[in-house]
């Protein structure tokens, strides 16, 4: 029993202080809607946006609201090829989030693990490392992403390598400086005399211990890379036309913009805004709670 | 790493296809590819690139025809002068909100900019330009949307500041650049506002009697701004990186647009060329923010035992 709450005690307590914050929990409540909207989007959407046989060309650029002449209702209105632009974004949505979770998860895994290693083993290594850090997070991610891009050319997995590439190292920075603190402990020390393996206490006692501002810092990293990736497609640089995301969608409504038709560059921008919004509010919450100096 | 730049520049794609009309002769498209000097080898293309950028000649632009360093020079007073003015506007606006949220935490005024900032910071900067273009250029017809207007001549230097036209091209790529970094500021100078506010050394100013105009102004301030300048030194190079993003939606013709332009044409001399300008660019405000950071703060000196910060 004594164990049991013992276990529990970080995450609840955790939860128990999020929960304090109102906004936090409907940012918190948006935010899981946003995931599931992208994961079950074929299903969701009322029409499929790629498949030609469904798509009628002469429903292209209706405003928000006008039916086709089959009874099918375009809530959000079509865009220049006639697609429904709710469907669009649903989809759209569906690849940005992919994307910016994904590059997030894996620059999380390669930052995590050179942090850890840099903290760990010290000496010139730690030095190499560290270095490579600081010269990453001398340029803007923007920019880095644009020209490694330029170089590398469109498409899905150069798009998730290019900010695989930005974001690694603020997460090495950031395990590398708790890394280090936790070094010092009592226990890394124990379990140094019951001899115990490095990696074993690098990965099994250190890293655990080092979550909390890799799980914030996470938050904020996924939101910026799914931004980011918009830009990037926005430009033309980031995804091909055949994986249409949110940034892309935007594009396209861009040169119908300036004839009035706002709505097919209006709503995945919302809807972009709300995404990106949401997960940074959910982050900055976590960061209250999770700042070992403010939580007592 | 020049293999590098070289290798990821040059072997890309081929520019001459974007170059020349589709309906060009066999003959005309053999003429280009040799004046160009895609004909040698690769091997004798990467060697001339080298021995030319010991000489600090990038090649000449495909498309316009100029050495590509003299074309981003060219651009570059525009970029400038756009990334000062978001500047501008950041610390001007930036600077009271943050100190009056921070002098009343909790008050009414601290949680709506907060909450302004939050939303600052997650909007995406080329949606948030089209929205502003919407708004103020399409549907309010106030203000253009494109280009720099005209341009006045001070002290010999062209800029859009010296013209009301040209201040009228400026605002709103200036305020799209600036919003993220306002935010920014806010949240700087409040958090710097509020960890000082309640130290000994402020206590003892009122304590003496001084106004509390004073107290914020001379004795708080000297301490906030530390921090902030060298964090505007730092973000003056992210300004100059989104600065592409803004150029481009509202062709602005600095050397974002050119670099976004010239990426989409394949002009490999000039993408070579940006990338040296901005590498130096950056080392140069990188050093400069150093300067400046061990001139301000008397903890850190040069020389003397290196900080663990």
């Amino acid at each position: 029993m004594i164990d049991d709450i013992i276990q529990e005690q970080p995450w609840r307590r955790a939860w128990r202080h999020y929960r304090q914050s109102r906004f936090a929990v409907i940012a918190l409540i948006v935010c899981s809607i946003i995931i599931l909207a992208a994961v079950f989007a074929p299903w969701l959407a009322p029409q499929n946006p790629y498949d030609l046989n469904v798509i009628d060309f002469f429903d292209s650029k209706l405003p928000p609201g006008s039916s086709a002449p089959t009874g099918f209702i375009y809530w959000l209105g079509t865009d220049g090829q006639g697609r429904d632009m709710l469907s669009a974004m649903l989809y759209g949505l569906r690849i940005s989030l992919f994307v910016g979770v994904l590059s997030g998860l894996i620059a999380i895994l390669i930052g995590m693990a050179l942090g850890l290693v840099a903290a760990y083993v010290g000496g010139w290594i730690e030095a190499l490392i560290m270095r490579v850090v600081d010269f990453m997070l001398g340029f803007p991610t923007i920019l880095v992403a644009l020209m490694l891009l330029a170089i590398l050319g469109q498409g899905v997995d150069k798009v998730i390598f290019a900010l695989i590439l930005v974001q690694w190292a603020y997460f090495a920075r950031a395990v590398r400086s708790a890394a280090l603190v936790e070094r010092q402990k009592e226990y890394v020390e124990a379990a140094q005399s019951l001899g115990l393996s490095q990696p074993r206490i690098m990965f099994g006692h250190i890293m655990p211990n080092c979550l909390a501002p890799v799980i914030v810092l996470g938050t904020m990293q996924v939101a910026s890379a799914i931004s980011t990736e918009a830009t990037l497609s926005f430009l033309g640089l980031g995804l091909p036309i055949t994986e249409p995301s949110l940034g892309l969608l935007i594009s396209n409504g861009y040169s119908n913009m300036l004839s009035g038709r706002y709505w097919i560059s209006l709503y995945p921008g919302l809807l972009l805004l709300l995404t990106v919004f949401s997960i940074n509010v959910v982050g900055d919450r976590l960061r209250d709670v999770l700042n070992p100096r403010l939580s007592r | 790493m020049t293999v590098v730049v070289f290798l990821g520049v040059y072997a890309i794609g081929n520019p001459v296809d974007i170059l020349i009309p589709d309906d060009a002769t066999a003959a005309e498209r053999d003429l280009a590819i040799q004046s160009l000097g895609l004909d040698k080898p690769l091997l004798t293309q990467y060697t001339t690139f080298l021995s030319n950028l010991l000489r600090g000649d990038l090649g000449t632009s495909f498309v316009y025809n100029i050495p590509s360093i003299d074309l981003i020079l060219l651009r570059l007073p525009a970029t400038l002068e756009l990334a000062f003015c978001a500047l501008f506007i950041a610390i001007v606006i930036g600077l009271p909100l943050g100190l009056l949220c921070g002098l009343r935490p909790g008050s009414r005024l601290d949680k709506t900019v907060m909450g302004a900032s939050i939303i600052g910071f997650s909007i995406p900067n080329f949606w948030q330009g089209l929205m502003l273009i919407m708004l103020f250029s399409v549907m309010l017809g106030w203000l253009p949307s494109t280009g720099r207007g005209e341009l006045g001549t001070v002290f010999g230097i062209e800029t859009s500041l010296a013209t009301w036209d040209g201040l009228r091209h400026l605002l709103l790529p200036a305020i799209n650049l600036s919003l993220y970094k306002l935010s920014l500021m806010i949240r700087l100078t409040r958090s710097g506002v509020r960890e000082v506010m309640y130290l000994d050394y402020v206590r003892f100013a009122r304590a003496k009697g001084l106004s509390e105009v004073r107290i914020v102004m001379v004795h708080i301030m000297k301490v906030v701004l530390v921090p902030i300048i060298t964090v505007v030194g730092m973000e003056f190079g992210s300004l100059i990186a989104f600065a592409t993003v803004t150029e481009t939606i509202f062709a602005w013709p600095g050397m974002g647009k050119l670099i976004i332009d010239s990426i989409m044409r394949l002009d490999r001399p000039v993408i070579a060329g940006y990338l040296v300008v901005i590498v130096l660019l950056f080392v140069l405000i990188n050093l400069l923010v150093d300067i400046a950071y061990s001139l301000l703060d008397p903890r850190i000196r040069l020389g003397g035992e290196p900080n663990d910060r």
